[in-house]
This record gives structure tokens, sequence and C-alpha cells, in this order.
């Protein structure tokens, strides 16, 4: 790690002042570089390179970010060359792996691993092995001579460099095989991105009607560095596009659509119920067409409600895992099988999923933490999580004597229900805001806190302001358990939360005190941006243990339940 | 399918009896339109394919064969005819189309003029999953003079009390000034929901209501209630804070126990009862959610019956059930309709004529030399001759005036004649009146002597 670190620093400088420049880009898209892929991660290397402290990492994510442009703008240039070279270099296969170039394929795959499963980084590692020799090779004699060059062509380049990133990478199956495109929902500040979305969703019409799904339009000035991601305005719902007796799309849809854009059902676990509530009445509502089959048909029919969903409120972790179950469900219906047939068994699987993966988990969960809940106790929780409620009343059930600290935090003040909710229950509560937290940790014996998305690499995605808490815990050696089931664990990679996150309404931070508004005017004062964040990512040295139904497991195991749930299905 | 549109065109404008004693309320002509068009076209630009429209046999006959309404409205119109001598109210009519009803209904009236936009009122409807959501809009002082209308306007008597709550959003309180013998009360317990109550006064009902098919089957059951504005509305909005017990106890207020037997099995009808109430209601304790804060009850104090509004502060909406609300439509409905010139391309207009751009001139008029028109609206095929003064004034169709006239503030009905040189000012001139010549009227209704008798 240290070698490459000195080796590239020669890079660093030069390359700094470019990436400044496409920082507005918003490029950290790139800095995924220690997004490791599962199967490495298995093998403990992560656990080497997460340890790293805060400069060399920055340091690194400069130096592969840079390397991922080059890597781009090489590639442009050297696509004719290398079709020639690939021939020659097939030879040089097994030679090639060299101990520095271990670096190269994270960065090379980083892009690819952003939605990619670990199993195909292994089939895949031959063919990154014979471009990462011609990287290297070439990229040495070129470097000094682009140098110069690179000077003045620098704002085209960026430019360039910046559609070109944006774009897929031309073409995949020689150079990366598993890169994929960036998804479209980070790729806001494209144009052209943009301009695909609307033409996917104008594609997407249901097969009955051939109106469109409307395309919601951001709203107001958006901060640089999220300037990739949607930014919407709660008074501008997606109805107003819609007809009002929605023929378009299933009215179910189109109520849950607008309950999420308001925030009415809110919380990871609430939000998949929900869905599978109103996808329950789509299918009791669905009639095959003729000469059509319900497996494929239904799952087309529930793909334009879903980018709808989508606009409304983009989708969560746990949500995007229930989608997958459904549409494999429906696939899996034999042909032969009647309509009924068919629709009651579906509706007999999403009740067994709710079931099992929300309430039995819950248990079970429940169970396993109030083994860790011992009598005397300080327990700090942060927000509203489900989870963490149902444990703690479960807990107080149980006899256990204990008092919570719930800590809260604007705009949202998810606290203030959490607060009643436990005060309800019987159970003794100290509210404070999030700016006073290290003041009360010092009584605090443990922390529980909800999570929204565990990720392939050990990360926490939960509510913004978690990560805060976690690292202020982790500096009071406090011990910080997360709790989650594992139908929100996720196959993407993230170390940062800028790539992908959630921007809510910006009008929400306004405050109006005694008639008096200093905030009504904001999007005329053309230095003033504000920034509504919902979620953060918390590295999982800060975590110490993630309780799942499945036991209690450290941050990292998350891959390998990851490959045991998809070995059994 | 998701709203059914009903459309309430029964009505016989009893209080506008001297315009619509010959012509029924949805057909009086705003804007050179039946009145009926204006509700029907909101309807089509939301998106709704078909509408039941309640009328009589008469207004059915008019509808279908007045041109603009067969041009202009694409949806497919159910009538549904009530006989014209049973005195049905608007629940009545509903509980008539009882089996026509499979799904939530929104319910119209033939006289709203407005250009809300529709999914306001319906989105409080689905996000909340309310029992009922309607339309209010702030009431604007009806300026223009009255004609027939002798003395001053008597001071509002007959006032809505509409209470709020805090967010503005949700109907707490609603009575009519008649209802409230001594003075207004309001329960304890509504008052220890929500602490923060508005009660607004100049709030126009546009009679605008999505109702749930529950509330449709309730009806049918409960036959006392005849009318949806005048019962119907304000039982529900008392209802989503009574105790609602499933064996039937006495309860504690004392204007409840006489209902006690009927309000208990209506009270289980109008719950929510879907299918998934399971799911429903884990997704709604799984929400951190809560539409008020500082009590200790969860979202909407656990009551599963809400009634919500929609106030409209800015826009155009009104109800044309008065001769002052017409008039007003009339002078303000050029607005609405921009797409539409004020001259009807058939209307034969002489060049030497003085024409207003803030008037309205129907088809296949005549207007000859020397006539002023201002901010009026003229119907079609209507003849006006030479040297003849209109101004602020509505005049219907088929209408003939002479020479030399002057008209001023009127409103003159169709198939009138007005005489060589009359002078009318504020005069309501019936249908198929003839006014002789060189007559001289101020502030007068003429109608027909058969009128005069019905009173």
């Amino acid at each position: 790690m240290r070698l490459h670190f000195c080796k590239d620093q020669l890079l660093l400088t030069r390359l700094q002042s470019e990436t400044r420049e496409s920082a507005s880009r918003g490029r950290n898209t790139f800095c995924v570089p220690l997004a490791l892929t599962g199967s490495e991660a298995a093998s403990g290397m992560m656990a080497d390179k997460v340890e790293t402290d805060e400069s060399d990492k920055k340091a690194e994510i400069e130096r592969s970010k840079s390397e991922g442009k080059e890597l781009t703008k090489e590639e442009k240039q050297r696509l004719r060359k290398e079709k020639k070279q690939q021939k020659k270099n097939k030879e040089k296969k097994d030679d090639a792996t060299k101990p520095d170039g271990s670096s190269v394929p994270p960065s090379q795959k980083a892009p690819s691993s952003v939605p990619a499963a670990g199993a195909d980084a292994t089939a895949t590692s031959d063919k990154a092995v014979k471009s990462k020799v011609e990287l290297k090779a070439e990229r040495r004699p070129r470097h000094d001579s682009d140098r110069s060059s690179k000077q003045g062509k620098k704002r085209e380049s960026s430019q360039q460099q910046a559609a070109s990133a944006a774009k897929p990478k031309v073409p995949p199956s020689e150079l990366q095989p598993v890169v994929k495109r960036l998804p479209e929902h980070v790729q806001v500040d494209d144009p052209d991105v943009v301009k695909k979305l609307a033409k996917k969703l104008e594609r997407q019409q249901t097969p009955a009607h051939a109106e469109k799904i409307p395309l919601r339009s951001d709203y107001g000035y958006k901060v640089s560095l999220f300037s990739h991601l949607h930014q919407y305005s709660r008074k501008a719902p997606l109805t107003q596009q819609v007809g009002i007796p929605s023929s378009v799309i299933h009215p179910a849809i189109v109520r849950l659509g607008l309950q999420y854009s308001q925030g009415i059902v809110a919380g990871s676990n609430a939000r998949s119920v929900a869905l599978l509530h109103a996808f329950k009445q789509v299918i009791r509502d669905y009639t095959t067409p003729p000469n059509e089959e319900l497996a494929r048909d239904l799952v087309n029919r529930l793909k334009p409600y879903i980018s709808f969903l989508n606009q409304c409120r983009p989708l969560s972790a746990s949500m995007g895992n229930a989608i997958k179950y459904i549409k494999k469900e429906i696939s899996n219906i034999p042909n032969h099988c009647k309509e009924d047939e068919a629709k009651s068994k579906l509706l007999n699987c999403i009740d067994c999923y709710i079931d099992e993966k929300i309430v039995l988990a819950a248990k079970a969960v429940a169970e396993i933490a109030i083994g860790k809940i011992s009598d005397g106790d300080v327990i700090l929780v942060y927000g509203c999580s489900s989870l963490v409620n149902h444990i703690l009343y479960e807990a107080f059930n149980m006899g256990r004597k204990f008092r919570v600290i719930v800590v809260d935090s604007r705009p949202r003040l998810e606290g203030r229900e959490a607060l009643r909710r436990l005060v309800q229950h019987g159970i003794s509560c100290t509210y404070i805001l999030i700016s006073v937290v290290s003041y009360i940790l010092p009584e605090v014996s443990k922390v529980l806190v909800g999570a929204h998305a565990l990720l392939a690499n050990g990360y926490m995605m939960s509510r913004v302001g978690t990560s805060q808490i976690a690292l202020v815990a982790k500096a009071f050696n406090v011990p910080v358990l997360v709790c989650c089931e594992t139908y929100k664990f996720c196959e993407r990679v993230q170390t940062d939360s800028f790539v992908s996150n959630e921007l809510d309404d910006p009008d929400n931070l306004i405050v109006t005190r005694k008639g008096k508004t200093q905030l009504a005017h904001w999007q005329e004062v053309r230095s003033l941006g504000l920034l509504n964040l919902v979620y953060d990512v918390t590295p999982p040295d800060f975590v110490d243990a993630v309780i799942t139904e499945l036991g209690m497991i450290p941050c990292t195991s998350v891959p390998v339940v990851l490959r045991v749930k998809s070995v059994d299905q | 399918m998701e709203l059914q549109a009903v459309m309430m065109a029964a009505g016989g404008g009893s209080r506008m009896t001297d315009l619509t004693y010959n012509t029924p309320k949805a057909m009086l002509p705003v804007g050179n339109r039946p009145l009926i068009w204006y509700p029907l076209n909101l309807l089509e630009r939301v998106g709704f394919e078909e509408v039941i429209v309640i009328t009589t046999k008469e207004v059915q006959k008019m509808m279908s064969t007045d041109l603009k309404l067969k041009m202009d409205v694409k949806m497919k119109l159910d009538f549904v005819c009530i006989p014209e001598d049973e005195d049905m109210g608007t629940a009545d009519a509903l509980r008539h189309i009882q089996p026509k009803i499979k799904t939530d209904i929104l319910v119209l009236s033939c006289d709203v003029i407005t250009d809300v936009a529709l999914h306001e009122v319906v989105d409080l409807f689905r996000a909340h999953d309310a029992t009922l959501a309607m339309l209010m809009s702030k009431a604007h002082e009806f300026t223009e003079t009255v004609p027939g209308q002798k003395g001053k306007k008597k001071a509002a008597e007959q006032r809505d009390f509409v209470g709020v709550d805090q967010s503005g959003k949700r109907v707490l309180f609603m009575a009519n000034e008649v209802d409230l013998e001594d003075g207004l009360s309001i329960r304890k317990s509504i008052l220890n929901k929500h602490p923060r109550m508005l009660i607004k006064t100049g709030l126009v009902d546009a009679h605008l209501y999505c109702m749930k098919k529950a509330v449709v089957d309730f009806l049918t059951d409960n036959k006392s209630i005849s009318s949806v504005r005048g019962e119907l509305v304000p039982y529900l909005v008392r209802k989503q804070f009574s105790k609602a017990r499933s064996s039937p106890k006495p309860k504690d207020d004392t204007d409840e126990q006489s209902q006690t037997k009927s309000d208990n099995s209506p009270n289980n009808e109008l719950l929510i009862s879907s299918r998934d109430d399971r799911l429903l209601q884990l997704a709604q304790e799984r929400s951190c959610w809560n539409d008020h804060h500082g009590d200790m009850s969860e979202a909407y104090h656990g009551g599963k019956l809400r009634c919500y509004v929609h106030i409209m502060d800015q826009g155009l909406c009104y109800r044309v059930n008065t001769i002052a609300a017409y008039i007003e439509a009339n002078r303000l409905v050029p607005k609405l309709l921009f797409e539409e010139p004020a001259v009807h391309p058939s209307a034969v207009i002489s060049e030497r004529c003085q024409m207003g751009s803030d008037s309205m001139i129907g088809a296949l008029c005549h207007i000859a030399d020397k006539t002023s028109i201002k901010r009026s609206t003229i119907g079609s095929s209507t003849t006006v001759k030479e040297k003849v003064r209109v101004t602020n004034s509505i005049i219907m169709h088929g209408v003939t005036v002479e020479e030399g006239c002057n008209i001023q503030g009127s409103v003159i009905c169709s198939n009138a004649v007005i005489g060589r040189g009359s002078d009318l000012k504020y005069c309501l001139v019936g249908c198929g009146q003839r006014i002789e010549d060189a007559a001289e009227r101020t502030n007068e209704v003429i109608v027909g002597t058969d009128q005069l008798m019905e009173i």
C-alpha cells in the first residue's frame, strides 16, 4: 500500500488541480477505490486497507480518481492499438501478477463494483490482469509527454473526461469486463443522462394506455458536491402530472407514491410493508390480457409503477430487495398455472415474506439484543427506528431496568416520535439534540442504532447523523450496536456519503419564528445553497456488532451473509 | 378505477327564480356557454373519461341538443333522470344511483365555476385516506348592483362557520348560523386533540366533495339524510370525534344519546374495512410519522374517519346560485376562456360598432351600426339594432333590441324583445317578455304574470 503512495505522488500534484475542477462535477464516483469486491473482502485484504488513516485515504482517493480519469482518456486513445495488442498479450497473461498491480484492479474495478456482485470479479480477473499489464506498460512513457501537453488541454480534456466518464465505457467487454453503467440517479447533472431517463420513462408505457410516466423536475439550487442527485420539492407532487382518475398507474400505487413524497410513510420497514401491500392490491386487480403469460406480463406491468415510485421518492435498499423477490416469484410461476391460483400463490408469497423477513426477524433480533441489555443500562438511540423501538419495548416487558436517551436532529425531528412511543410504553427517557451528544456520552453504556441498509463492504447507511454519533461513541469507548434485519443487506458498495444519497426538500430547513422567516428568499441569494441530506455512511470500525436475526455478526460478515442467501435461493 | 365523477344537475335554482323559471339552472348561459359546461370542462381537463349526470328529463333534452356541449365535451355522459315532481335532495340522488357506484366518488354541482388544481383536493383524499375531502374558497364581495334589489344588501345572514386545525387542512367543525341558536359550542375532546382551531366565516363552499364508497353505502341505510351539504357533511365532520364503541352504550354527550342506536351501526360501516387492514396497520406502526406533536396519541389520534378541506386563496371559484353571483360570473368568465375569441366568428358586426375588449358576442348575432357595447355579454342569435348602448349587461339568446335603446346593468333573458327607445337601468327582463317602446324602467324585475302566480 505504502509503495503505491510514494510512486504515484508525482501524479498527485499535477492532478490535484484537475480534480479540483472536476470535483464540482461530482466525479467522486471514482473515489470508490477501496471498494473491494466481496471475494477480496472475505479474504481479509479489506481489513488492512480500511485501517489506513485519513490522509492516506484522501490521497488514495485522489490518486485513483486520477487513475480512473487517465484510464478513460487513455482508453479512447488506445482503443485501436489494443485490438492489435490483445493477441500478443495473451501470452503475457501468466506472468502478469505483479505485487504492485494489486491496487490497480481495485481502481479499475471501482466503477464496476458499484453495482456488480462479488462473484464476477474472480471470473474476469484474467482479463483484468491482461489489461493491467498494458496500461502499466503504456502509461509510463506517456506520462512525461502528456504532462506538458495536458496543461494546455486541461479545460478541454476535463469536459471530455466528464462526458466519457458519464457514458458507459466503450467497449466494456474488452477492457473492463465487469464495468456497468453508473445508475442514472447519480448522474443528474449530466443532461444526456437526464434525457435518457426521460426517454426511458416514455418507453415504459403501460401496455393498455399510451401515456407515459411523468418526469419530476428538480427544484432549487443544488449544492455542487451533490449536484448529481435529484432534489424535489414537496409542494410539487408528481400527481400534478398524473390524471385524476389515474388509469395509467394503479390508484394504490399513486396513493403510495403520494404518501412517500409527503413523508407519511417513512422508515425502511414501513416503506417496504406499504410497498408490498400496494403490490398485493395490484396483483388482485390484475387480469392477464389474452395471448400473454402472467409471469412475463405482470413483471412488465410492475416496471412503470416502480419508476413512478422512484420519482416520488428514491427507492430504499429494503424496497429494492423486496421488489427483486417479487419479480423472481412472479417469473417463477409455471405456465400451466391458472390465473386465480397464480394470484393467490403470489399473495401468499408476499405475506410470507413480510412475516419472515420483517415480523419474525424483528422478534429474533429483539431476543438476541435483550441478551445484551442489562439492568442499570443507559441506552442511547438516535431518531426513530422501528426495530430499535421494538427491542426496547420487549426489553422493558421482560423486566429489564434501563433508561433511554433519545437523540434528535433537525429538520426531521423524528426523535420526538420515538420519545412519544417509548414514554407511552413506560420507559423513562431523556431527550437531547445531537449537538450535545458529547456531553451526555459519559453517562451512556451502549448505543443502539437502526440501519437503512448494510453495504457489502461492511459500511452502514443510515439516517444522517448516525455516523457522527458512532464516531463520538467510539471516542468515548462506548459500544455501538447496529440492529438490522438481513433483508436490508445490499450488494452495493460505498465508502462515503456523496456518491449515492438522497436530497430532501431544501425548504424543510426553513424555520419561521414569531412570524419571521430569515430564509424566505434563499433562492435569490446567489451564494447560498441549502442542503438537506437524508442518509450518511458509517464505516465498520465505528460499529462494534450488527444484530441480525442470524445472530450478532461483525460488520465485515455482510458479504458472507449475502453469499449464503444467494446460495439458498 | 379510482374515482367516479357525479354531477348534480337537477337543482332548481331556488335563489334565482327570476332567471330560472323558464331555463333550468344548468343551462343558464354564462359567457355564452351553458353553466354546466364549466364543471364538465374542469373534469375533462383533469382526465376524467366519464361522468354520471343526475338531472331532469328537460335538462337532458336541452343538453343533447346544445351544440356547444356536443362539440366540446368529449367525455361520456351517463344521464340519470330523476322525476321532477319529487323533491329529491342531493343525498337522495346519491342513494338513487347507489347501484352504479363502484369506487370512491367525486361529487360536483353543476353551478360551480372554478379553475382550481383539482389534484390538491384529491391528494388530500388519497394521502390521508380521508373519508371526505372538500373544496372551499375565500368569498369575494359582489360589487355589481343586482337588478331588482331594492335597498341595501342585507347583512350576511346564514353564515357558515368552518373550524380547521392548525395546518388548515383538517376540518374540525362545521355549522351554519341558522343551527346555532345560543352560540357556538365546541366539545372539549376536540380541543384536547387540536388545541389550535381556526374558525373561518368568509368561505364559499364549492360543493365539490371526494367521498369514499362507504359513505354512499351508509346513505342507503340511513334514509333520513337528504342533503349532502346541509346534513351529510356536518354529520361526517361531527362523526370524526365521536367515540367509536362496538357495543351500544349511552354516550356522555346528551345530544348523542338520542342517536345512539342509529350511530353505532353506521359507525361500523364508515370505518375503513379493507382486506389488508393488518398490513396497513403494520405499515402505520412502523412509520415514524405523526400528524401532530405534543401529546401522547398516535397519528390522527387513532381516528379512522377524517375530513379534509382545501381552501383556495387564489384563483376563481364561484357558485352561481344567486343573481349577483350570476352577474359576477359573467363578468369574470372571459378571463377563464382565453382560448376562445371574444367575438364568435359567425357574428355579423358592422364596422361602426364600438365594442369594448371585455365583451363577448355569441354566434349568429347581428350588431348594427352606431352601437356601443361595453363590458357585456351578448348571447347567440341576438339582434341589436342601431344606436343602441349596452353597458354592463347580460343579454341572452334570441333577444331583439330595437333602435335607440339604452341598456345599463341589466339582465335580459332569452327571446325577450326590447322596444324602440327604451331605457332600462338595472332591470331584469324575464324570458320572452316584451318591453314596450320608449319604456323607462329602473331597478325592476319584469317577468310574466304566470311567474307571479307561483309565489
